[in-house]
């Protein structure tokens, strides 16, 4: 049968503190994401077959051997991979696919950045830059279109469409951080602990208006780390193992930048990789059905948007929505219970592993105050790249 | 004789009061504005901006010859003549030419112009003549320099107005200078200035003009006289015997500045914006010498005549001194704390240039679908190279969603970005310049302009930018556009994120 359901489970998972972690260096916060991923599989490094590591900009422009040489991988297949602010959940499903390929029993999936070496808040621009300029469609385009430019433009339209003033606008996405800000403090390894309000949202400093300081996401180092088994196999390692549901990746031709149809209130990309998880995990009501997820809140319109587009809510019912709380750590679908990108940050090629880490200790029972009663299944989303051309990974896991 | 085809002009949208600057040195205030260039524009962009308002709808395949006059060309090595002729989309077989080094650079290129078409060497010319010329901080210079361009088509048919013969003399004299490894125009004592340089040239020059035109003074119908200061203007005409009123009028310097080699196309083609046929016009220009034309205006001028130079000048908004030392890098400022400018590839800008410079991107020719940037395979009908190139310069779009940021680096911020929509079909995401972001709405018309990018290892790229349709208010300039956001939570103003109130 075609798809990935319950061939593949979870056996293992580590996961750094998120933060300024001025102390450590990529290597460190891969070593210690992988060490805790290997004491709670209950394996060591000989008996990982294959890695799958994803980073963005750290340790270029050769990772892979880096990467064996701090984990003294014993000459073991080793892959760097990029797909943008997916790169970490599209290390997983490479490694799953590895595993359910049969080409090995145990893979090892990483993700790490370091982002606070570089100086300043915000997304570097890198050393991938001549490619990227050279390789661009129009080596002319302004690239001063900043990360929280684009989201912002999603929300003008999204105002507009719906007939918010952007003072409704803006209360209504305040209240998304907020409640992502509740959950963050009861996080552990998040790096923003502290409750904010709705009022300190409205009042922060404006980035790209309208998005202001707590509409954005933080900027962070960290690492995740995943091994995957055969599911048959999963049992021998543990008693509690997560199974893979669906692992889906929609990247988008950018109609937002090139075709007047694209509206920006809605990411196409979203929608289509829910939907193509949706049928390989034989789920039919995403809402019903899926207990709780852990979804790319960079900025607080994209999780709304998110919302809709992975039917959680209908078209243009974000609002009411977050109203009733249906999202909140109590509610009918919990999203972000860690407290999402706003309070882990974002280093890229850690983030999407962050959430299966979450969705994990979820399903085992083992996530302290932050809990959901009785999850069966969790959804992971990674939004790579901006609402008018992205890269989108939809990850479902589950007993 | 040839004459003069076409016209157009552009001044600046920004405009600064000299009472501003006065007012920070301390010094004695001066009445006006100066028009101010972006920080996103050089003589290049200005000399573009020009000759699209000069150039009809395709009249730029047909331009043989193409000069560019400025003191103040962006290269010392590197033509501006051949930028601004990839950004208009000019035929490569067309002849280029910068012209440098004086304020007569703009009439001496159109005598060479003329040349060109006496001796049938070419059938049309377009001259640009931009300038954005630097007074050092706290001079009269600062005060009185404005920036501007303005383009004219010479053609031996068709003219609205025939140029019947040109006279032209040099003169050498240290009045106004400026070498070449020097920011600021330099200039003697003034009265020596308008003594032994203008007035003495400008009349010698005009009178035997007039001797060999054959022309009696009441002949003229509508002086145009370019003076480095206006205020030289007056004793000029009296020694000719002309009206003041008349001949010493210089409608731009008030609201725009002296605007180097520019400043008397602008005159002439403010008075062609008011010409009647057979209006006869001397135009005369000093510089290191003087140029002196004479023109006799057509009945075609009733086709073709606009109000450019008053829309232009009534089309604008005020910024600040501190706004504008910051364009000009006259101020050091700190660093940002954010990425470093992104590298620059000149083989990936050659191979883009249509696509860049021009503005171009395709159309399927199965389905009709337009892009931008060009799309080797269709996004409607997935044709793969079935496309013609589409320029998108001319053409108008509304605004689709926007955002003003503070995040990333601009000397004017915010950066006001947007996706925009062109009538005819087609999306680009471009920035939105000489803008006031407090007007700026989804569904807002927008017309595309030419502006400078980064600027690495020496490398200017230039790109295009939207911008606000350009209308000339009932009110000239009365608007600033530092401004705060109006309406919304937070305030956006000239130093970034500040804080915000209801």
């Amino acid at each position: 049968m075609k798809g990935i359901k319950d061939k593949v489970a979870i056996i293992g998972m580590g996961c750094t503190k998120f933060g300024e972690n001025w102390d450590m260096s990529f290597d460190d916060l891969i070593i210690d994401a992988v060490y805790e991923a290997y004491e709670d599989a209950g394996i060591g490094p000989d008996d990982i077959d294959a890695v799958w590591m994803g980073s963005y900009w750290s340790n270029l422009p050769a990772p892979s051997q880096p990467l064996a040489t701090t984990l003294k991988l014993d000459y073991k297949p080793v892959t760097r991979l990029e797909n943008m602010c997916a790169t970490a959940s599209d290390a997983l499903r490479n490694a799953v696919y590895g595993v359910a390929s049969g080409a090995c029993d145990i893979a090892l999936a990483v993700g790490g950045e370091k982002l606070k070496d570089s100086g300043y808040s915000g997304l570097p621009t890198d050393d991938l830059a001549m490619g990227l300029v050279s390789t661009a469609p129009n080596t002319f385009r302004s690239r001063n279109f900043t990360a929280p430019s684009h989201f912002a433009m999603m929300a003008t339209r999204y105002f507009e469409r719906y007939g918010l003033s952007p003072e409704e606008g803006r209360e209504m996405l305040a209240k998304i951080m907020v409640k992502n800000h509740r959950n963050g403090m009861l996080s552990p390894k998040a790096h923003f602990r502290m409750p904010i309000s709705v009022e300190l949202v409205l009042k922060a400093p404006m980035i790209a208006w309208p998005l202001g300081l707590f509409d954005c996401c933080g900027v962070s180092d960290g690492a995740a780390a995943a091994i995957v088994v055969r599911a048959d196999m999963a049992k021998s390692f543990r008693p509690d193992p997560v199974r893979i549901k669906a692992c889906q990746i929609a990247v988008g031709p950018s109609e937002g930048y090139l075709n007047p149809n694209h509206d920006w209130t809605m990411v196409k990309e979203t929608w289509v990789a829910g939907q193509k998880a949706y049928e390989e995990a034989g789920i039919k009501d995403p809402r019903a059905e899926i207990s709780m997820a852990e979804v790319h809140d960079c900025f607080s319109i994209t999780e709304g948007v998110i919302y809709e587009d992975l039917v959680f809510s209908p078209r243009g019912g974000m609002r009411e929505d977050i109203e009733a709380g249906t999202f909140e750590l109590g509610g009918e679908l919990p999203v972000n219970m860690d407290g999402g990108l706003k309070c882990f940050g974002h280093p890229i090629g850690a983030t999407g592993l962050r959430m299966t880490y979450e969705l994990y200790k979820q399903l085992q029972e083992k996530a302290g105050d932050r809990q959901v009663k009785n999850p069966e299944i969790g959804l992971s989303h990674n939004l790579g790249g901006t609402p008018g051309g992205c890269t989108i990974s939809v990850n479902i896991i589950g007993h | 004789m040839a004459g003069i085809r076409d016209y157009g002009v552009y001044i600046p949208y920004n405009r600064l009061e000299r009472s501003r600057i006065a007012q920070t040195w301390g010094g004695y205030p001066k009445k006006g504005e100066k028009a101010v260039a972006n920080f996103d524009e050089d003589t290049v962009t200005m000399a573009v901006e020009a000759a699209r308002a000069c150039l009809s709808p395709g009249g730029n395949k047909t331009v043989d010859r193409f000069y560019f006059a400025s003191t103040t060309a962006p290269y010392a090595e590197k033509q501006a003549a051949s930028l601004a002729a990839a950004a208009l989309d000019l035929s490569p077989a067309a002849f280029t030419m910068d012209v440098a080094g004086s304020l007569r650079a703009g009439t001496s290129a159109i005598c060479a112009g003329l040349d060109a078409l006496q001796a049938n060497a070419a059938s049309n010319a377009l001259v640009t003549a931009s300038d954005m010329r630097l007074g050092a901080p706290n001079g009269v210079k600062e005060l009185d320099l404005g920036d501007g361009a303005a383009a004219l088509v010479l053609a031996r048919d068709d003219v609205i107005a025939k140029i019947d013969g040109y006279y032209s003399v040099n003169h050498e004299i240290f009045d106004q200078y400026r070498p070449a490894d020097h920011p600021y125009v330099l200039s003697w004592e003034d009265r020596f200035v308008r003594e032994k340089g203008f007035s003495q040239v400008m009349v010698k020059a005009v009178t035997t003009a007039m001797e060999r035109f054959k022309l009696s003074w009441s002949d003229i119908t509508l002086p145009v006289l370019t003076a480095p200061n206006p205020g030289y203007l007056k004793g000029v005409a009296k020694k000719l015997g002309w009206d003041p009123k008349l001949a010493a009028m210089d409608a731009v310097y008030p609201r725009a500045g002296n605007t180097g080699c520019a400043h008397s196309f602008l005159l002439l083609c403010h008075a062609l914006d008011r010409a009647k046929p057979g209006d006869r016009i001397l135009w005369a220009n000093y510089g290191d010498g003087c140029d002196v034309m004479l023109l006799t205006v057509t009945d075609r001028i009733l086709e073709r005549q606009q109000v450019a130079v008053e829309a232009q000048l009534g089309s604008g908004a005020l910024t600040t001194y501190p706004k504008y030392l910051r364009w000009r890098n006259l101020v050091e400022t700190e660093p940002p704390m954010r990425p470093g400018q992104e590298p620059v590839s000149a083989p990936a800008l050659y191979r883009d240039r249509r696509c860049g410079m021009a503005l171009q991107g395709s159309k399927c020719r199965e389905c009709g679908t337009v892009h931008y940037p060009v799309q080797r395979i269709c996004m409607n009908c997935r044709a793969k190279d079935r496309f013609d190139y589409y320029a998108f310069a001319g053409r108008r779009g509304r605004v689709v969603t926007f955002s003003h940021d503070l995040l990333g680096v601009t000397p004017d911020p915010p950066t006001t970005v947007a996706a925009v929509d062109f009538e005819e079909g087609g999306r680009i995401m471009v920035d939105i310049t000489d803008r006031n972001p407090n007007e700026i709405a989804i569904n807002m018309e927008v017309e595309m302009t030419f502006r400078k990018f980064r600027r690495t290892n020496g490398i200017q790229v230039y790109w295009w930018k939207s911008r606000p349709v350009r209308q000339a208010q009932s009110h000239p300039v009365s608007q600033e556009l530092s401004r705060p956001l109006r309406g919304t939570v937070a305030q956006i103003d000239d130093h970034g994120p500040g804080e915000g109130k209801e």
